[in-house]
């Protein structure tokens, strides 16, 4: 395909070079390479937290790093992760790179703001690594008071600051999604024939734009109580230490959807393409993940049972935590249905596809010991705890990224990568991680606390176990920094449709012109049309 | 409780093996034969929807109920429950024994006998976890909470602080020892201080804050007579009632303002003791205050 310099058909990645010209770009899918940058450089920094923790841990004693350091350590970690990885992730990358295409448009409702969006991330990033300089946050990333507020003597208003800036990023980057679903799909693309993955991030943005603001408030009362002495949350000047939970639950409990609700809809995407198969129920799929936004913000609450929160209050989190289940559970058996009587590929989404199954079902099931009232007593501040939520958040919802980023990376970079480095990534990543996270099920059972970093000796095993997982994985997660980087390079070009995929954005060149399609785009079938051969034909 | 473990993971363990042997067996099964084939062309099915809606549904509220009754199970200690008093601050655990026996990082209890433990904390969140006993609660600064278990097995178990407290978290362990009940009573015996909990609470009520001075016990005083209080509902000055149980005397005796009994005058003028009473000589108090029954004159 070539077209006259200066035409819509160049790519956006050939239009004006120069750093100006990326620094200022309006287009949806540059800002979406500067998140992808931006957010590898934060991925690796807390990855590298990780390592230090899985490193100490290798052995009972605290002998690597004291206590302090270990505490601020395993903050970072959490923090950078959080706010800097897993909740802009897939929104901002492939949300930002796909939305726009498949609703058929030039870019998103407001590209001026989505850039601000960027640097308004950049901004709480530098603000929070300021915090890092400034000696470090101790608080650990859920900052619950009174400890954050009235004893802790680390950076905890610098970290809060940094977390509330970037809280702006994706309120705004939220209301662009929704305005941009409600208000730019191109002729014909009704809302039941969106892909999936809108549906998804369309789900996520309500979440991100009712949620957001109230953690943004809450970190900014911890960061006034502490240099105003306002007393909220501290009972000596009649405040109530739980007060916080309630607040920050109530948003970061959503903010786990944030971060699985995108990888729901990549593995839509992925499962119906891999299989060239209508997504099985798609109405279904589509409801779940509304379901699963709302249902979200009514369960914050199951992470107080045994906070001094009254058991009738419990009772009500506990019953609706046991009905997010069921959406998520819809959505599994759908996507195990899509593959039956599908015509299923074994290229390297696929691996990533079975991977998070794998990952995703065990988290959502250890999920039901914690909503169930009368174990999570035992469960709770366990490694259980932090086994299940990484299952979730890191094996499902990276899994998610990682998919989403091999299928679309032709796409976005108009390059194609080694296979086989695909596939042996995908298949370390599940292993390492298997291996990482599944003996902390066993050690939170035994009753080993969370945020030790030093433990009795009969855990040694179970935790050495542990950490060499983290260090396969780790080789997993590598891989694909050498493999894709150099498919920039020396990578072959990629057609149009590598994968021989259904949707709006396997119809126009890769890597995509700066605005997008050529044409008007006028939708007349359902998502995922893939019609059998013999139909064809006879079509 | 185990037994709920294992139900649940026996259906987690039932449902990871169907999903992970379909996905697998169809990704075999249904392979791509040639290039350019596609799936077959299958929308949905309502009825398979449904039931695989209900079914989770179904599963997830029996999930629910045992949970749910085991944890009120667990929230209300026996009326034989042996009580022990234990205050968490940065960063240690203090034990308080009805006797009058105290203990810091350990806490020896008889065998058999349920133990109803009162928690509060000095400082920031704390919680009191022993993994052997299947309990866990957090310590929150500015009330009381509770917790019961009973021992089943002599031996010597984890205590573990559970709820992130700061530089020494980890370090904030102990053991609890429990005991066959006449080793137990022995050991009472053997550390037996000369004056027990409530003789301390008692002490201070009379002379060392001098709270007699006011709440005199046949109501002549500027205060309300505290006999009988505790345990009963007391109607308030702004038309609400409460029930005086240990959270309603600590905070009368830190906050005195917060809830002021019918009868007496808006703002308290007994002076608040926030701050200058530690959470061990509030249990102290607390401990004398319940045991005042009322008075026989009356």
């Amino acid at each position: 395909m070539s077209h006259a310099i200066g035409t819509t058909g160049t790519s956006y990645l050939d239009a004006p070079h120069g750093l100006a010209s990326w620094l200022l770009t309006k287009d949806h899918k540059r800002i979406a390479m500067l998140y992808l940058i931006s957010i590898t450089i934060f991925f690796a920094v807390g990855a590298m937290f990780a390592a230090t923790i899985r490193a100490e841990l290798a052995t009972p004693q605290g002998d690597l790093l004291d206590s302090d350091m270990y505490n601020k350590i395993f903050t970072l970690h959490g923090v950078v992760m959080i706010f800097f990885f897993l909740i802009p992730s897939i929104p901002a990358v492939l949300g930002n790179f796909l939305l726009p295409i498949m609703c058929g448009t030039k870019d998103l409702a407001f590209p001026r703001i989505n850039l601000l969006s960027w640097y308004i991330f950049i901004a709480g990033a530098i603000i929070t690594l300021a915090a890092v300089f400034n000696g470090g946050v101790d608080t650990g990333w859920t900052f619950y008071t009174p400890y954050s507020s009235i004893a802790s003597e680390s950076s905890v208003t610098v970290a809060a600051l940094g977390v509330f800036v970037t809280g702006f990023s994706s309120i705004l980057t939220g209301l662009n999604f929704i305005v941009t679903v409600h208000r730019m799909r191109a002729p014909g693309l009704t809302w039941f024939r969106l892909p999936l993955f809108v549906w998804a991030i369309y789900a996520t943005s309500l979440v991100m734009i009712l949620g957001t603001p109230v953690v943004a408030i809450t970190v900014l009362l911890v960061a006034a109580e502490r240099a105003l002495h306002l007393g909220f949350f501290d009972p000596t000047r009649g405040g109530d230490p739980v007060l916080f939970q309630h607040l920050f639950w109530f948003y970061s409990h959503p903010a786990v959807y944030i971060m699985i609700l995108p990888a729901m809809g990549v593995m839509s995407e992925l499962v119906a393409a891999v299989s060239r198969k209508q997504v099985f129920g798609y109405s279904f799929v589509a409801f779940s993940s509304l379901a699963i936004a709302v249902l979200g913000f009514l369960v914050w609450g199951h992470h107080l049972f045994v906070s001094s929160q009254s058991i009738y209050a419990g009772l009500v989190f506990s019953i609706i935590t046991m009905l997010v289940a069921v959406p998520s559970a819809v959505k599994t058996f759908n996507w195990t249905a899509t593959m039956y009587k599908g015509s299923v590929t074994w290229e390297s989404p696929t691996y990533w596809v079975v991977g998070f199954m794998g990952l995703f079902t065990i988290g959502g099931l250890t999920g039901l010991f914690l909503a169930t009232m009368g174990l999570d007593i035992h469960l709770t501040d366990t490694y259980f705890v932090v086994a299940h939520f990484h299952y979730i958040m890191v094996g499902g919802a990276i899994m998610g990224y990682l998919g989403g980023m091999h299928f679309w990376w032709p796409k976005m970079t108009g390059r194609l990568y080694s296979e086989a480095g695909a596939k042996a990534s995908a298949i370390l990543v599940f292993v390492g991680f298997n291996l990482t996270f599944f003996p902390q099920f066993l050690l939170g059972y035994m009753g080993m606390p969370r945020r030790y970093h030093a433990y009795p000796p009969e855990w040694q095993v179970l935790n050495v176990l542990s950490s060499a997982g983290a260090s396969v994985l780790a080789i997993g997660y590598l891989l694909p920094a050498f493999y894709l980087t150099y498919s920039l390079i020396k990578g072959a070009k990629a057609p149009a449709n590598p994968w021989g995929a259904k949707g709006l954005e396997w119809t126009i060149p890769s890597p995509p012109p700066t605005f997008n399609f050529e044409d008007d785009v006028v939708v007349d079938e359902p998502a995922y049309n893939y019609k059998p051969a013999r139909e064809v034909h006879v079509g | 409780m185990d037994m709920l473990y294992l139900f649940i993971a026996a259906i987690s363990a039932f449902f990871v093996v169907l999903v992970a042997a379909l996905v697998v067996i169809f990704a075999v099964k249904f392979r791509r034969r040639h290039a350019e084939d596609v799936g077959a062309d299958i929308h949905g099915s309502l009825v398979l929807e449904l039931t695989w809606t209900f079914i989770p549904f179904a599963i997830a509220m029996v999930m629910f109920v045992w949970g749910a009754d085991l944890f009120f199970r667990l929230g209300r200690p026996p009326a034989d429950a042996m009580d022990v008093f234990v205050v968490g601050k940065q960063w240690m655990w203090k034990v308080q024994h009805p006797s009058g026996v105290r203990e810091i990082n350990e806490m020896h209890v008889p065998v058999g006998r349920p133990i109803r433990i009162t928690l509060g904390s000095e400082d920031v969140l704390h919680d009191y976890f022993i993994p052997a006993m299947r309990v866990k609660m957090d310590a929150v600064p500015g009330k009381l909470t509770t917790l019961w278990f009973t021992a089943t097995t002599p031996g010597t178990y984890h205590l573990f602080c559970a709820e992130y407290c700061g530089t020494k978290h980890s370090g904030m362990i102990g053991q609890v020892i429990v005991m066959p009940p006449q080793a137990y009573e022995a050991w009472i015996a053997a550390n037996q201080p000369s004056i027990n909990l409530v003789e301390a609470g008692q002490r201070l009520f009379e002379h060392g804050q001098q709270c007699s001075a006011c709440h005199k016990e046949d109501g002549s005083g500027r205060g309300p007579s505290l006999a009988g209080l505790f345990g009963s509902t007391v109607q308030l000055a702004d038309g609400r009632t409460a029930v005086a149980d240990e959270n309603y005397l600590r905070e009368s005796i830190v906050n005195p303002s917060a809830k002021i009994a019918r009868g007496f005058s808006s703002p308290s003028i007994m002076p608040t003791y926030q701050g200058s009473m530690s959470e061990e000589r509030l249990i102290e108090l607390v401990a004398y205050l319940k045991t005042l029954r009322p008075s026989r004159s009356e």
